[in-house]
């Protein structure tokens, strides 16, 4: 088993100056000045120990000196170097050198920093599942684990289990640096690294509290399933948990971008699935036909038409499909752009639903601005749906959802309790604020 | 010449035997046991049974034929064992658990593991209550209808409500009747279809979710605030017209008492719903607050918690459901009932609006005879004195356990608590890599037992610990010293909190198989097969 | 002013602490409070506002606070009970008076077992064993490969594993065939009326079983998540169309769900056997004392289908290995069952429930063996012959469905103009419990084991006296 280790030495060095971040040279050469020491190596030695006292089944690989080096022999392991850095100060160029220079060498990635490392790491591309040890002063991104501690402890896991531990994708957060220019503090979502997904297993448990795994989507997407009218245009935000709930619902969805989809089946049971036998029902009379839209490749732009199933009985699932799982879904387009969403919501009912980024909770404005606040604004009443497992909203730790629409109106209408699904017939009411 | 020295005087420091260390030097019962079914063999019996007798057989002119089909082909592969290798199987297993009789069970929050009266068990193994039949005709039963009369009339007072039903088995299926209840009301009023909907909070106890669900409600839940509270503006959000009711515990699991809880009520009230009191944590306010008091509709008591009985291994167990007049009608039948005119107790089985049976017969009748042994051996007074001290003995555990490094009591900063905290482990982990859980099983290898919390967490590496009553300042010192002990560890030598338990009766578990469809085996049957393939 | 310490004063100025709260001594309370730095415990309630503080004392008896008191009280109690066991009992219909081997009660008497809760393997290592032993003793009687950690009830097991079937197959009708306890029924009802109709298929009044037309046009009508059915019934007659409702079941899609009477099994063919998805019932008669109704659990057996095991919604104990070679170690199989679960919702709740029974059923099959369940399944077959032959022979009395095959219970009408009622009240002046009365003229008896031919001849000469 192949770890590598990439450290951004200067991470972390505005911290404890109170810069609030060490991102650009400037930064760092105030930061030295005002008298911050490095502890990014420090700490990923700690992190190596940890991993090293756990198993030694593991070659590392790093970079020279302070990315990587130097750290290793602090923890007492010798690593192969695959990359030095040009001399001088290090800067993200070689952090994404270095990640470039590693990925191909490793099965895991250790890197140290912060969100300004860990977009690098994303810019590197590399294509292997990464581990972020938390050393910066920044860290909204979801790819670190929780102390440096903890990043050995789950490489380790990774080490004695190979191919055990589930990647899962986890979200790379960043400081708006040109919305903080203009003196709006803001963040953004900028994509997603593969992470080692490593639940700490149960141990404990009191007697008999099984139940529904709090990490279980299929209950949300059942319950998105039964607020959905059969008309509706279900418009997911992105994110893992949509992407889940996709997949429950029988679509396969990308994880960024906001996506919509249709009901597969109309439920009157006829053959090809609900085209042939609904027509197309504008919500005004007077509304012109809508616009091609970059619809499905089979471009059955007639499938946006509402489905009328008023008076009918609820019928029988098809043959297959259990009696009473959510209904089937496909995907009507994804990657849409607010003006896209825009022309389909003048023709077609939307049900739009989102899911908040984990561990930091923004719901709107982040990541998603494709949803824009004159979509969010012809929504009919009931129409917002907020989707986010228990465990999603315990890891909160009490802090509210947030919005930033940008519209500041829309944000404090929207603002207050809403209704969270977490599961088949069950909501938690959480607070949301701007 | 002889092989030891020759005897002479010993000095009185020789024979001075040195005090305790702080920590006792504790080893778990490892007997290495094997499965019952490695033991015995063909043809050992445990126990015998009475033979048909010849004349029985003759005047039946054989024995009796069964229908095609329905006749067992092959005998059932149980084990052939003599009694005493099976009396020393089981003595063995039981010597390897730890029950409360013999830890300073104080680690298993919510729970209330207080001590269960030896004498209380003297009642139910008595003849008189184990062998009577459910359905003897009333008058045979008298002492036991006065009894359960008698329980419900000191549990009324206990919690102010007017009726009170003992036949739920435990304290999930007590709230799972009074969702039954809460249902029957509201189908009596046409309200069945419109009032769908449970609230509940995230520190209640997951059975008020799990209950409501099960009875076909949807649930709302409502997280704290960000001092740890019930948040009340969020129960205003909740509350309609499809308001059923608002099922919650008060103090919470976190030990913290929620202030507004009567204002609570009134909301719910307000809003056309019920309210019920999950008074599993009712041990640190008996007879300081009520339900009544706050107003509810409904509460229940965990018998097997507050009231002493034994927890056996998870269960049997008991609970007991408080409701206002409006609600009687739809408690479980049959009530007990007196007759003052004759003197006799009765069953009244006649209640229309009954919610039915929640179980078979009157409910867990031994755990009934020991919850009334234990309060009439208290009253009024012992009672107060129990809940006071329970109340004492956390704060005291809280005072110790919060000196402990890495240990913090998140929420509602410098409140006290009521009879249990939840503590985090927070710091630890971060500075140690070490997690609750962890502290848990290193904790065992000092003959005692600790848990975390209900999932998820919301608090980071949580522990929970109940003191109740039972233990002594001694006891709770000790408990104290042995988490500081760890903490300790953890700090100076994460590896051995790491590779515990190291004074168990086994090792590190391997749990993976328990996941995996293919070799996971519930049963003997299903290890042969699977694993050991034969 | 608190006397000194060890003075003749100090222990006889107030009332002795309370034996279970030590903690109660004011000394002792004073120092934990100084400690803490409370000036009392009112402190400790200052978040419970005045309004809803209770400020008089409980109005409840005064208290028995010696144990000599104590014990006087409740002999005082006790001794208006005459259990059915001191006396000639023909009481059956659900709970069951079997001889009791002295090892089960010494073992489920352990302090240890009877007090242990909820620790974790490296605590309760002998209680982790002892469940799996259970659940798999209990798997070798019922002929399947999965039990569960015991529920409530049987009857709580027969809703569970009703609506287990319908999370399995998705649909929504139940079908009970033939007899069920009332009881039962009206808490299967209640239990599974959020997600299913139960549909009541009455017996075919000619031979007392199932009415197997009236369940195929039933099961005709379609959406039937299981057919359910007892072996024995309600009054103990063993259905000898058993397997072949099975059958009709599974040939429309539906799960058969069997209720049995686990006793019943070293000589009754075990559920599974004739087709039966989910065996379920009482534990009861396994060596658990009737304590007025206080001794039920549940059982639900399958076999390890994924599909059935997803849906369970209890622990289940798995045998695995640990670090050291040659050790057991034990833990919860598939606890997150619902990533393998179809279904999500519809889950129920489990709590503390019945755990220590089922160690005491372990007990109970251990010592029995195959030749005990073999032999006690005669015994109780033969006795039930016998007093249906006994009873049928006095005028007066009728056995319904004589010609079927009874076991323990079976059912007796009383033919002879005096009521149910009047008839029990003498038998009970001659000392004895007649059985269940089901209607004015019927009544359900049982025999078990523990009845002699003697027993059992004094019940029909007293009869013979009062029936008509």
């Amino acid at each position: 088993m192949r770890i590598g280790l990439v450290v951004n030495p200067v991470a972390g060095l505005g911290g404890r100056v109170g810069l609030g971040g060490s991102d650009g040279t400037d930064v760092q050469r105030r930061a030295v000045e005002l008298g911050a020491v490095p502890c990014a190596g420090s700490r990923s030695a700690a992190a190596l120990a940890e991993l090293a006292c756990r198993t030694r089944d593991f070659e590392l690989f790093t970079a020279a000196g302070a990315m990587g080096e130097e750290s290793a022999s602090a923890a007492g392991l010798s690593a192969r170097v695959v990359y030095r850095p040009r001399p001088g100060d290090t800067g993200p160029r070689d952090t994404v050198e270095a990640v470039r220079a590693l990925g191909a060498a490793v099965d895991l990635l250790l890197f140290a920093g912060g969100d300004g490392t860990a977009r690098d790491v994303l810019d590197a591309d590399a294509g292997t599942p990464v581990l972020g040890i938390p050393t910066g002063v920044k860290m909204h991104s979801a790819v670190f684990a929780v102390n440096p501690r903890a990043a050995g402890e789950i490489a380790a896991g990774w080490v004695l289990d190979p191919g055990r531990p589930e990647v899962r994708p986890a979200e790379v957060m960043d400081r708006d640096e040109a919305a903080l220019r203009e003196g709006r503090l803001s963040s953004r979502l900028y994509g997603w690294l593969s992470v080692p997904y490593v639940p700490v297993r149960v141990q404990q448990r009191k007697a008999g509290s099984t139940g529904a795994a709090p990490e279980a989507v299929g209950g949300i997407a059942a319950e998105l399933a039964s607020r959905a009218a059969p008309e509706d245009v279900l418009v997911l935000g992105p994110g893992t948990t949509t992407q889940a709930v996709a997949a429950a619902l029988g679509a396969e969805i990308p994880l960024t971008g906001v996506t919509a989809l249709v009901r597969a089946d109309c439920g009157c049971g006829c053959a090809d699935g609900c085209c042939s036998c609904r027509g197309l029902r504008p919500r005004a009379p007077d509304l012109a036909p809508a616009p091609p839209l970059h619809l499905n490749p089979q471009g059955h732009e007639t499938a946006l038409c509402g489905c009328v199933v008023a008076g009918r009985a609820v019928p029988r699932a098809p043959e297959g499909v259990p009696f009473g799982q959510p209904s089937s879904y496909r995907l009507l387009s994804s990657h849409l752009t607010s003006d896209q969403l825009l022309a389909l919501a003048t023709h077609h009912p939307l049900l739009l639903a989102l899911s908040p980024i984990g561990g930091q909770g923004f719901l709107l404005g982040r990541g998603n601005q494709q949803i824009s606040p004159e979509i969010l604004r012809t929504l009919a009443p009931g129409k917002l749906l907020v989707l986010a497992t228990e465990a999603k909203l315990a890891a909160l730790h009490s802090r509210p959802l947030l919005i930033d629409t940008g519209d500041d109106d829309l944000d404090a209408e929207l603002s207050g309790y809403v209704k969270v699904l977490t599961g088949r017939g069950r909501t938690a009411l959480y607070r949301l604020s701007h | 010449m002889s092989a030891h020295p020759a005897a002479g005087p010993v000095a009185p420091e020789d024979a001075r035997i040195a005090d305790k260390p702080a920590l006792r030097r504790f080893h778990q019962a490892s007997w290495d046991e094997k499965l019952i079914f490695e033991l015995g063999s063909p043809g050992e019996r445990g126990v015998l049974v009475p033979e048909v007798d010849p004349e029985i057989t003759e005047a039946l002119g054989g024995t009796v034929g069964l229908p095609a089909g329905l006749c067992r082909q092959t005998p059932p592969a149980l084990p052939e064992i003599g009694q005493q290798q099976v009396l020393r199987h089981y003595l063995r297993l039981s010597q390897e658990t730890l029950g409360a009789d013999l830890n300073v069970d104080v680690g298993q929050g919510t729970c209330t593991m207080k001590y269960s009266p030896k004498v209380n068990d003297r009642f139910v193994t008595d003849e008189r209550i184990a062998g009577l039949h459910p359905l003897q005709d009333e008058s045979t039963v008298q002492g036991a209808l006065e009894i359960l009369h008698r329980l419900e009339g000191l549990l009324k007072e206990v919690s102010g409500m007017d009726r009170v039903s003992l036949q739920p088995g435990a304290g999930s299926a007590a709230i799972y009747a009074n969702v039954a209840m809460i249902r029957g009301y509201f189908a009596d009023r046409g309200e069945a279809e419109t009032r769908d909907e449970i609230i509940t909070t995230i520190f209640s106890h997951p059975s008020n979710a799990a209950c409501a669900k099960t009875a076909g409600f949807k649930v709302i839940t409502l997280h704290p605030d960000a001092d740890g509270y019930p948040d009340i503006e969020a129960l205003r959000a909740a509350v309609g017209p499809r308001t059923a009711a608002l099922l919650i515990t008060n103090p919470e699991d976190t030990g913290i008492y929620n202030p507004r809880i009567a204002e609570f009520v009134e909301i719910v009230h307000a809003a056309g719903g019920l309210a019920a009191y999950d008074q599993a944590n009712a041990n640190g306010i008996l007879g300081i607050t009520r339900a009544r008091e706050a107003g509810f509709d409904l509460c229940h008591f965990n018998l097997h918690k507050t009231f002493s009985t034994p927890h056996a291994c998870g269960g049997p167990a008991a609970g007991a459901c408080g409701v206002t007049e409006a609600l009687a009608p739809y408690l479980p039948r049959p009530t007990v009932e007196y007759d003052a005119e004759s003197g006799r107790y009765w069953l009244d089985d006649d209640r229309p609006h009954s919610v039915g049976k929640i179980r078979p017969h009157h409910g867990v009748v031994p755990n009934l005879v020991r919850a009334y042994a234990w309060i009439m051996s208290l009253g009024a007074e012992g009672l107060r004195e129990v809940a006071e001290t329970a109340v004492l003995n956390n704060n005291y555990l809280l005072h110790k356990v919060k000196q402990i490094r890495g240990v913090s009591v998140p929420y509602a900063a410098g409140r006290p608590r009521v009879e249990q905290v939840r503590y985090s482990w927070e710091q630890l982990g971060a500075d140690t890599g070490i997690h609750s859980e962890q502290i848990g099983v290193r904790a065992a290898d000092f003959g005692t037992h600790y848990w975390t919390s209900h999932h998820p967490y919301l608090v980071p590496e949580p522990m929970t610990l109940e003191p109740t009553e039972s233990y002594s300042r001694a006891d709770l010192d000790e408990y104290a010293a042995i988490l500081a002990e760890v903490a300790r560890e953890a700090y100076e030598d994460p590896e051995t909190v790491r590779t515990a338990p190291h004074r168990s009766t086994i090792h590190r578990v391997r749990p993976e198989a328990l996941d995996d469809p293919a070799v996971w085996s519930p049963s003997w049957r299903t290890y042969r097969r699977k694993v050991l393939g034969t | 002013m608190t006397p000194p310490e060890n003075s003749p004063d100090h222990l006889h100025a107030q009332a002795p602490a309370h034996p279970y709260i030590p903690n109660a001594v004011p000394a002792v309370r004073q120092a934990m409070l100084d400690a803490v730095g409370a000036a009392g415990v009112e402190d400790f309630y200052a978040d419970i506002p005045e309004e809803i503080r209770l400020r008089r004392s409980l109005d409840l008896p005064a208290p028995l606070r010696s144990e000599a008191q104590l014990v006087r009280h409740m002999e005082q109690l006790l001794t208006r009970n005459t259990p059915a066991t001191r006396t000639l009992s023909f009481l059956g219909g659900g709970c069951y008076q079997h001889h009791v081997p002295a090892v089960v009660d010494e073992v489920m008497g352990r302090s240890e077992f009877l007090t242990a809760y909820a620790g974790e393997p490296y605590e309760d290592h002998g209680r982790f064993q002892a469940m799996w032993e259970y659940q798999s003793l209990m798997a070798e009687l019922l002929d399947v490969d999965v039990v569960n950690v015991p529920v409530y009830d049987g009857f709580q097991a027969a809703g569970t594993a009703l609506r287990m079937a319908g999370r399995v197959t998705g649909l929504r009708r139940l079908l009970i065939c033939g007899d069920v306890d009332p009881d039962k029924l009206s808490k299967i009802r209640d239990y599974v009326r959020p997600d299913h109709d139960v549909v009541l298929v009455p017996t075919d009044p000619a031979t007392g079983g199932a009415d197997v037309d009236a369940v195929r046009s039933a099961l005709a009508e379609g959406d039937v998540a299981a057919v359910y059915a007892e072996a024995p019934s309600r009054l103990g007659l063993v259905d000898p169309a058993l397997p072949e409702l099975g059958e009709l079941a599974h040939d429309q899609g539906a799960l058969y769900v069997v209720g049995c009477n686990p006793i019943s099994l070293g000589v009754l063919a075990p559920p599974s056997s004739y087709g039966a998805d989910l065996t379920c019932g009482d534990i009861q008669p396994l060596g658990i004392r009737m304590s007025y109704g206080g001794g039920n659990a549940g059982f639900i057996g399958a076999n390890d289908d994924l599909r059935l095991v997803s849906e369970y919604p209890t622990r289940l104990f798995g045998l695995v290995p640990t670090d050291v070679e040659g050790e057991y170690g034990f833990g919860d199989v598939a606890y997150d069952r619902t990533s393998f679960a179809q279904r999500e919702e519809g889950k129920e709740w489990v709590g503390t429930a019945a755990a220590l029974h089922g160690i005491g059923a372990g007990v109970y099959l251990s010592l029995m063996g195959p030749h005990g369940m073999r032999e006690i399944g005669e015994t109780i077959l033969a006795h039930t012959a016998y007093a249906k032959q006994r009873l049928a022979a006095i005028p007066g009395v009728e056995i319904p469905y004589a010609e079927a095959v009874h076991f323990a219970d079976f059912p007796v009408r009383f033919t002879g103009g005096r009521s149910t009622a009047d008839i029990h009240a003498d038998l009970r002046e001659r000392g004895i419990f007649g059985g269940i009365e089901t209607a004015a003229d019927q009544a359900l008896y049982c025999v078990t084991e523990v009845h002699t031919k003697a027993d059992i001849d004094e019940l029909a000469a007293a009869l013979e006296e009062i029936v008509k």
